[in-house]
């Protein structure tokens, strides 16, 4: 696991609070993302986990706080913004094109990367078409490293949950994204998934070097992949730091395992 | 092994030697057979004669890569250049683990150009297996295919100790290891090619070429283990190289053909059909994306030559059936339609027999709205031979194909044979038998037990550090053991009964030839796997496993709810499906007077499926009979006692080496027997056997 802990921040949140009406989903967090870590958010149900990661990605804006990413106080962005600025994310509940196949939702993730008009690609010729060929490649070799090629031309519809699962890694793959967030990759996974997933998300995280920061329940895996963790409880952040020291942390137990009273 | 299918056809042997195609003639050279007495000669000498002939395919990222058999043998050279400055030398062994891919032949390839020997292991070999085969084989060099291997072979290292080497194929996952002795294949490539570009290199690695010897051995093929710890089988180059050329002839394959390697690399199959004969005959190798892409790319290559177990074929025609149920109305008619005419006519067509002009149409018409599609769905559009071997076929299943106009032949054979012992030719293909000798094999049956004995050119030199076991498996005039009972009908062509030692007798002296009636039963498309006992007991039961998929087919198609396998496999509805067939087999074996004695008087449905990671199959998916025997006692006991049911649990070891229990009350059913059938004249060929 990467050591790089005192580089650079990707992304910084500070005192950040959102509301729906008179509920508060978060209030007053703050943490940040060094480039290069696979950063655990974790918390009990209803803690504003995803609700956090919404944030991040621009789906919802906060109404205090500041969120800044890459050096840059971020204004209020529009998830695409977000998108086009180098963050991608994985969904709780799959958000794949069902009847489209593997090969076509991963070529969604390059949609951002195309270049030529619209027009151009309605002749499917010329410069639009080195460009497909181009993007092609690059899918190909999402594909590859995913280990989905025996499932390239099946419709994502027909797949079991756990290669669904992979599909919509790769599609945010595909956006070659400096920060991915994975919003609970392994929930309703069995254990074998849940291996390929860990190694699969160590292996993005070695390989091609992105900054991940991840939601997840299962304790086993955060402790074992995340380089730090912070957790949210009731909307507030009870703790922040190694794997170890959260684990230790009293807080983090009674927030679990609950407290007598 | 014994019941198999039948007739013959010879649609392409036209001319003796080779096969004439739209090649100009100009290039009729390159047709003809390279010499040599090593691996590494036949390479040089392929890369010569028809150096821009594809040699290997591998679809690698989405798209077919193909190599030319010049470029293969710089590859392989730039690789044993880049092994031989590792240290690898001559008689050194490096094991080989991983999938079809061509860095891995070239592996072999390169070890084999330096005299170095390969000792392919299975990939899916679990950490155990592995540590004792690369200890065994006193292994210095590895070449694996990627991460997990490596990860395999670490783990094992301390009981590894003269393991040295690592290469690997694929890096993903291995940037953060310690690279002191571990290499990405394709940087030895390139060290070995900068390598030989040095003065007198190149002459020098012809030199160690020119010194290989065909008494040498080429390679070690641990056998599969059926009987306990797997034993390394030496093979000499020359040895290899004769019985591939008298298949190669056999078959007519010519340079012109194509195979798709997806059978394991360490298999004496793979090595045989897809190494060995390509070398030969000089045809192109394809390697498939994954195991898992086989069959897809198996329709993209569209192979001449093909092979693969029984159990291949019934999957793909379960799979066939159960898409034909789901398919519309006209859609299924025409399927069941033409596959009766198929049934009716097929064969015939095939065989060049006169069939009515009527049947003609109507075959031609079935080609071309059935047959022709679904060959094609299949990947087998252009098959000039296939094979099967290695367990019984099922007579409806083998003419279903051979029905289809698909050459399909059996041979028979093993690892210590360098494979063939015995092959249908052309125009003489039978349900039950495994055909006559091949050439330049000689077969004797032993007179006392029947166990078919063989002398063979590729026969093997002996099992690695165990010459006790070496020469328990030779008599003293020098003819290899099978262990397989069988014996010779009256067309010369050899039935196999049954293992030697697994053919008994009950109580009552009936025999008892337990794969004879597992066979039968999984002749039926609902029955995966069976497990036969009687010996020296008063009569024979069976442990079944049911195909879950078919069954579960069934079990949709009839609204029935299960939760899983175990559930599944208990439901009263499919005891009764498992008796009819039970019962039926019953019929049959009592229509045959050698085996009438021998009809299933009581059977259960196991709650779990047999699996090689629990040590009851071996991996090559053969039931190891005396270990599950042992494994569920309790449930043998209760066939016998009477009981109608029994509760057993039972540990098990999951895909990621954690261990668990299974435990279930597994029910016990009685099966009808028949009166023996008495046929008049059916002593003849039956009577000599065992």
């Amino acid at each position: 696991m990467s050591t790089a802990l005192p580089g650079e921040t990707l992304l910084a949140v500070e005192n950040v609070s959102l509301r729906f009406g008179g509920v508060r989903a978060i209030s007053d967090v703050s943490f940040d993302v060094v480039k290069g870590e696979i950063r655990a958010i974790i918390g009990p149900n209803g803690a504003g986990k995803t609700s956090m990661l919404n944030c991040i990605n621009g789906f919802y804006h906060p109404q205090e706080g500041a969120i800044t990413f890459k050096g840059v106080k971020r204004p209020k962005v529009k998830p695409h913004e977000a998108a086009v600025g180098g963050i991608a994310r994985t969904f709780q509940n799959v958000a794949l094109f069902k009847g489209m196949t593997t090969l076509d939702n991963i070529m969604v993730g390059r949609t951002l990367k195309m270049h030529r008009s619209f027009f151009w690609h309605l002749f499917r010729n010329g410069p639009a078409m080195t460009e497909e060929i181009e993007h092609r490649r690059k899918v190909e070799q999402i594909i590859d490293f995913l280990e989905i090629e025996h499932i390239r031309k099946t419709p994502v519809g027909k797949l079991p949950y756990g290669l669904q699962k992979r599909v919509e890694l790769g599609r945010a793959l595909a956006m070659e994204p400096d920060l991915l967030l994975l919003d609970e990759p392994m929930a309703g996974m069995n254990l074998e998934e849940k291996e390929d997933m860990c190694r699969f998300i160590l292996d993005v995280n070695n390989t091609y070097g992105t900054t991940i920061a991840l939601i997840e329940h299962d304790m086993g895996v955060v402790m074992d992949l995340s380089d730090r963790v912070v957790v949210l409880e009731y909307g507030r952040k009870i703790a922040d730091g190694t794997p170890d020291a959260v684990k230790k942390d009293q807080t983090v137990i009674d927030a679990y395992l609950g407290v007598a009273h | 092994m014994p019941p198999f299918t039948d007739a013959g056809s010879n649609p392409h042997g036209v001319c003796h030697d080779r096969e004439g195609g739209p090649e100009p003639p100009g290039d009729l050279a390159a047709r003809a057979q390279v010499g040599g007495d090593t691996f590494g000669k036949l390479l040089a000498g392929n890369a010569r004669i028809r150096g821009p002939r594809p040699a290997m395919r591998f679809k690698d990222n989405g798209i077919w890569a193909s190599w030319t058999w010049a470029e293969v043998y710089a590859e392989a050279r730039g690789l044993a250049a880049g092994l031989q400055k590792l240290g690898l030398k001559r008689g050194d062994k490096i094991a080989i683990v991983g999938g079809n891919r061509p860095k891995l032949y070239w592996s072999i390839m390169a070890a084999q150009i330096l005299g170095a020997i390969p000792v392919p292991v299975y990939a899916d070999a679990i950490a155990d297996e592995l540590a004792y085969v690369l200890d065994n084989a006193e292994v210095t060099f590895a070449a694996v295919q990627d991460q997990e291997q490596v990860d395999k072979l670490i783990s094992v290292a301390d009981r590894v100790p003269r393991l040295q080497t690592i290469l690997y194929d694929f890096d993903r996952g291995l940037k953060d290891y310690d690279h002191g002795e571990l290499h990405h294949i394709d940087t030895v490539i390139a060290a070995g090619k900068a390598a030989l570009g040095e003065p007198g290199a190149a002459a020098a690695l012809d030199g160690e070429i020119a010194a290989g010897k065909g008494e040498d051995v080429s390679i070690i093929l641990y056998t599969s283990g059926t009987t306990g710890r797997s034993k390394g089988v030496m093979l000499s180059a020359a040895g290899c190289i004769n019985a591939a050329t008298d298949t190669v002839t056999f078959d007519k394959l010519n340079d012109t053909d194509s195979v798709l390697a997806y059978l394991p690399l360490a298999w004496v199959g793979d090595h045989y059909l897809n190494y060995a004969q390509a070398m030969v005959a000089g045809f192109c190798v394809a390697c498939p994306e994954s195991a898992e892409t086989a069959q897809a790319d198996l329709k993209e290559i569209g192979p001449t030559f093909y092979f693969a177990p029984p159990r291949v074929f019934e999957n793909l025609l379960t799979r066939v059936m159960i898409r034909m149920e789901d398919a519309g109305r006209l859609k299924r008619g025409m399927f069941h339609h033409f596959i009766g005419v198929a049934k009716q006519w097929g064969e015939k067509i095939l065989n060049g027999e006169s069939v009515p002009l009527a049947a003609k149409l109507s075959y031609g018409l079935g080609d071309l709205l059935v047959y022709g599609p679904l060959k094609n769905a299949l990947g087998f559009s252009n098959i000039r031979v296939a094979y099967t071997a290695g367990e019984a076929i099922g007579p409806e299943l083998f003419s279903f194909y051979r029905s289809l106009g698909l050459n399909l032949k059996q041979l028979y054979g093993q690892t210590e044979a360098f494979l063939y012992v015995t092959a249908q030719p052309d125009g003489q293909i039978r349900a039950d038998t495994v055909g006559p000798a091949t050439p330049n094999v000689d077969i004797r049956i032993d007179p006392a037990s029947g166990e078919v004995l063989y002398k063979s050119p590729g026969q093997f030199i002996g099992y690695y550090k165990e010459p006790e076991k070496t020469a328990e498996t030779m008599t003293p005039d020098g003819y290899v053991k099978t262990g397989d009972a069988g014996f010779f009908d009256a067309t010369g062509h050899l039935r196999i009964i049954d293992r030697a030692k697994d053919v008994g007798k009950l109580k009552d002296g009936a025999l008892f030839a337990p794969k004879y009636i597992e066979n039968k039963l999984k002749f039926y498309p609902n029955i995966k796997e069976a497990v036969a006992f009687g010996q020296d007991q008063d009569f024979v039961t069976v442990f079944i496993n049911i195909d879950p998929i078919a069954v579960g087919n069934w079990a949709e198609r009839n609204n029935v709810s299960y939760g899983g396998y175990q559930e599944l496999a208990g439901l009263p509805q499919v005891y009764d499906i498992i008796g009819a067939h039970v019962d039926e087999t019953n019929r049959t074996l009592a229509a045959e007077p050698m085996m009438a004695g021998g009809q299933i008087k009581r059977f259960l449905i196991l709650h779990k499926e047999l699996d090689a990671d629990d040590g009851e199959l071996t991996r090559t998916q053969k039931v190891r009979r005396g270990f599950i025997a042992e494994r569920y006692q309790p449930l043998v006991d209760a066939l016998y006692s009477g009981k109608t049911e029994q509760h057993i649990a039972t540990e098990v070891t999951f895909e990621d080496g954690r261990k668990g229990t299974i435990a279930a009350t597994v029910a016990i059913r009685d099966a009808r027997t028949y009166p023996a059938v008495v046929v008049a004249n059916a002593t003849g060929a039956m009577g000599k056997a065992a």
